[in-house]
């Protein structure tokens, strides 16, 4: 899309006062998101991951700091002075207009023509697959179907950045599936650049180019989704994403980028890189998946055993530790019941130490 | 002190940010100096002057106010009526509204209809059957009964006539909050072991207390507030609304009118903040959430026939009250000669037209101002951060409380001036008394807290999002509550728009210190022909009134209705 504009955050801090409490929603957030990104922000409930987006809309304003969309500092400017459009959470769709006006309100404010505008909301109804459905007043569509009309509305406006305030957060699970493939290929059908906030980290990791995880009004790490995953920063992120086991380990040696770690009495051998000396003990993250059993470099006996249908789930002690392991078993073989015995061996690459 | 300085910063910000938006900004500009202007300026001026003796500060006009004993029996009066009106209205509401939502009695509507006449008529209406029928020439005592020396005037036909115009307001609270109350807190009282006597003693009944007392306020307020009742139908009985108008208007004796104005108004405020600010916190409706199913009503035909009897009774009473108006206006001379005739309406028609079209055109205009500008202040207070916001929703909204007689003393004291501009001899504003302009914004504002009270409320109940979604599209604030906020209330818009018409034409209180010789309003003018003992025309007035307030009402209704079908379709 010719006009998708780059978005510069510097700073950025939003304090909010009540009485005699001051709470720091965003705390001195700085973040980059090239023209035609799409990015993520993901974090709890109350990690300011939607008053940052509201200050990117215009709907409140930063306490300090400052907001780049393409060259102009927005953040003192009124939502509709800004180069941006949104989807909301609860599609926001205006009731007493039909899907055809609903989509060309914005069109209309340009005072477009109406040529223009017929054909403009023509293709993004074509696009979207709801030719039918132009002259349909919102309460007579469904949740999917309302979130579209409110994603072309957003769409047609061809604005620098397109924000996502949990839009399929209301929908139903399978719908939600559906609208988060359509969501992505749309963006990259158009490559406009996206914000996109959730708390649904499958959402974040399958839609974004970058996840942008928030905490406490903090960003605690910025990568693509197999960074976050593979190499989290923190304790933190290895359990909001995912699951994790998070294991003491030693340093025995360390040399370029090989590093070499004692794990419950066993020696592994990693590639990365770590900011660690020889003798630290630290903690290092495996995931339940990257597990396998059969293979003896430890032992462990097993506290929980339950088959969820395409992988089984079980628990293992050893060394009064507990230990995730989820295994891909859709056939139900060789099944390890609880108080039984079996070896294990920690997938060597996916170790990784925070 | 550093959060004050972040506060302060913010402030400046969302300052800055309004700068951007010329015609909000303006907007809000403007309704500062309107409600500063016509609300507060008046009722400081009222403080003032009763504070002030030949010019200086004295506390001299309390002094009389406490100890003249004439005055302290018209405050006692007041309280008095305030209190047995109160109770009684209480005790009819109650009833009528436990009776509907409890028990299954045909007729419904009808109940509902008769709580709607007190808002489409003028106050007094009650009062003049009153005195159609219980008077010296009475329907009832004289006609039925023979009875001469019968006195309607005075307190108890004051208690008689606030009952009936005012327990509909105690009957419309209650029952809201009876049937906001979930079937299944009772039917788990009954499935606990309780009898049905006990469900209502241990159950509904307190839960309904904070909603009683509310009621109890409310009508408290209005009865002490009232004017056009106890004018009519007093007599000797005289409460400090009345004397107010005697006392300001009367003897221009305003050191005391203020002084027993101020007295009135801490009544009223007091109350009123009691029932808005500690009452209502204390309703346990929410608590209890939503209605889930309908309740099994009683159908035992021993309660239900009774009931029901005394209901029709009492409708039949009060639909009788307002009848008698119409039929008043087309007989010769009431009580005496009961022959047909059409005279009072062309004594009207040929010598009286002046106030019924004054009347109407400056309620009009007054309307189509009050139902935009509730709507836009609606629309501020509750979506809009600005400073002094909180200062005109409270304002606005404590202008519910004021009685009408202290704004028209208020608008009295404050507007018979020239306002000059500070240092020069230009005139910022002439005098606004006797002018058609002071009638209007008494109009306004005396309808102005009930718009934007149901204009906040259906805006509360809409995701701000909507307008949200149209301000990032790249509508401006002034077109985002054009296009997005006006369409979506349309409904509470035309209420308003009804609510105001009907209050403008029918009110009192305060334009009866405003009128004069160029603009004889319509209700001091009915007020004056009962004074002179004309009844017949006074009823033929009243009857217009009704008739114009009710036509508008139902082609309103109609239009309402047409749009809203018209929205579905499309």
């Amino acid at each position: 899309m010719k006009n998708s504009k780059r978005v510069e955050i510097k700073n950025l801090t939003k304090t909010f006062i009540t009485g005699k409490n001051k709470v720091k929603a965003v705390n001195n957030i700085s973040l980059t998101v090239e023209p035609g990104e799409f990015i993520c922000l993901l974090g709890p409930s109350g990690c300011g991951k939607t008053t940052m987006l509201r200050m990117l809309a215009g709907f409140e304003i930063p306490t300090s700091g400052s907001i780049f969309i393409g060259d102009k500092d927005v953040a003192n400017l009124t939502p509709d002075k800004r180069d941006s459009a949104m989807v909301f959470q609860n599609y926001a769709l205006f009731p007493h207009m039909n899907v055809f006006n609903n989509i060309a309100y914005g069109l209309k404010i340009q005072k477009k023509s109406k040529q223009e505008i017929d054909e403009r909301v023509g293709n993004i109804l074509k696009l979207m697959k709801m030719e039918n459905f132009a002259e349909r007043t919102p309460s007579e569509m469904s949740g999917g179907q309302q979130q579209r009309v409110s994603l072309a509305r957003a769409l047609i406006m061809n604005s620098g950045v397109l924000l996502f305030d949990e839009p399929l957060s209301n929908l139903d699970a399978k719908l939600r599936l559906h609208m988060r493939d359509e969501i992505r290929k749309l963006q990259q059908d158009v490559g406009i650049t996206s914000i996109y906030v959730t708390h649904d980290q499958a959402e974040a990791m399958s839609l974004s180019d970058k996840v942008v995880i928030m905490k406490d009004g903090e960003i605690m790490q910025v990568g693509s989704p197999i960074e976050i995953y593979q190499k989290p920063n923190s304790k933190f992120i290895a359990k909001f994403i995912g699951r994790a086991n998070i294991l003491k380990a030693k340093i025995i040696s360390k040399k370029e980028e090989q590093t070499k770690i004692k794990l419950l009495g066993s020696e592994y051998t990693l590639n990365d890189e770590i900011k660690y000396n020889e003798g630290d003990v630290v903690e290092v993250v495996v995931r339940p998946e990257s597990i396998k059993f059969n293979l003896d470099k430890h032992e462990g006996k097993v506290m929980k055993s339950v088959f969820m249908g395409e992988n089984h789930e079980y628990e293992i002690m050893l060394e009064d530790q507990i230990i995730e392991v989820s295994l891909n078993n859709p056939h139900g073989k060789e099944i390890k019941k609880v108080g039984e015995n079996l070896t294990f061996v920690f997938d060597e690459e996916s170790i990784h130490i925070i | 002190m550093n959060n004050l300085k972040i506060k302060i910063d913010q402030e400046l910000k969302h300052i800055k940010k309004l700068t951007n938006d010329p015609t909000l900004f303006l907007t809000i500009i403007f309704s500062l100096i309107v409600v500063s202007f016509f609300v507060l300026v008046p009722l400081y001026n009222v403080l003032k002057e009763s504070f002030t003796l030949k010019g200086v500060f004295s506390l001299e006009n309390y002094k009389n106010a406490f100890e003249r004993s004439g005055n302290v029996i018209i405050i006692l009066n007041t309280l008095k009526l305030g209190f047995v009106t109160a109770t009684l209205s209480l005790i009819i509401g109650f009833f009528f509204a436990y009776t509907t939502s409890y028990m299954k009695i045909k007729g419904k509507k009808i109940f509902d209809f008769i709580a709607m006449l007190p808002i489409i008529s003028p106050p007094f209406v009650v009062a003049l059957s009153a005195i159609l029928l219980f008077g010296r020439q009475g329907l009832i005592t004289r006609g039925l009964f023979g009875i001469k020396n019968f006195e309607i005037y005075g307190f108890h036909g004051l208690v008689l006539v606030q009952v009936l115009s005012f327990f509909p307001i105690a009957f419309l609270m209650l029952v809201g909050l009876l049937q906001g109350i979930d079937p299944s807190v009772e039917e788990a009282s009954r499935d606990l072991g309780a009898s049905k006597l006990k469900v209502f003693t241990s159950v509904t009944f307190p839960l309904v207390i904070p909603g009683l007392a509310n009621a109890f306020l409310l009508v408290f307020i209005q009865s002490i507030a009232d004017f056009a009742n106890p004018v009519v139908i007093g007599g000797n009985f005289t409460t400090i609304s009345v004397k107010i108008y005697q006392e300001g208007i009367g003897n221009f004796q305003l050191g005391i009118a203020t002084a027993l104005a101020m007295i009135l108004l801490s009544m009223s405020i007091s109350m009123f903040v009691i029932q808005r600010y500690y009452i209502n916190k204390k309703s346990y409706i929410t608590v209890t959430g939503k209605v889930s199913r309908a309740r099994d009503l009683v159908k035992d035909r021993v309660i239900t026939v009774p009931v029901f009897i005394t209901l029709i009774t009492l409708t039949l009473f009060v639909i009788l009250m307002y009848i008698l108006i119409p039929i008043g206006s087309f007989v010769k001379l009431w009580g005496i000669n009961y022959t047909p005739t059409l005279d009072h309406y062309k004594y009207i028609l040929d010598f009286g037209m002046d106030p019924i079209i004054q009347t109407t055109v400056l309620a009009v205009i007054a309307t189509i101002i009050t139902s935009i500008f509730s709507m836009v202040l609606a629309f501020l207070i509750v979506r809009k951060k600005f400073i002094g916001k909180t200062f005109i929703e409270f304002t606005t909204i404590m202008a519910l409380a004021i009685p009408g007689t202290i704004i028209g003393l208020g608008y009295v004291i404050s507007y018979n001036i020239t306002y000059k501009i500070p240092f020069t001899n230009i005139t910022l504003i002439p005098p606004l008394t006797g002018t058609a302009f002071i009638i209007i914004i008494a109009f306004i504002i005396r309808s102005l807290p009930v718009g934007i009270r149901s204009g906040m409320s259906s805006l509360q109940q809409i995701d701000p999002s909507i307008e949200e979604a149209a301000s990032i599209l790249g509508a401006s604030s002034s077109k985002v509550f054009s296009s997005v906020t006006i369409p979506m209330i349309k409904e509470a818009f035309f209420s308003g728009l009804i609510y105001s018409f009907a209050r403008s034409m029918t009110l009192v209180s305060t334009i009866i210190f405003l009128i004069s010789a160029k603009w004889k309003l319509l209700t001091p003018t009915v007020m004056n022909n009962i004074d002179t003992g004309r009844i017949g025309i006074a009823s033929a007035y009243c009857t217009i009134l009704i008739v114009i307030v009710s036509t508008v009402m139902i082609v309103m209704q109609i239009f309402i209705s047409k749009i809203g079908v018209k929205n579905k379709a499309s």
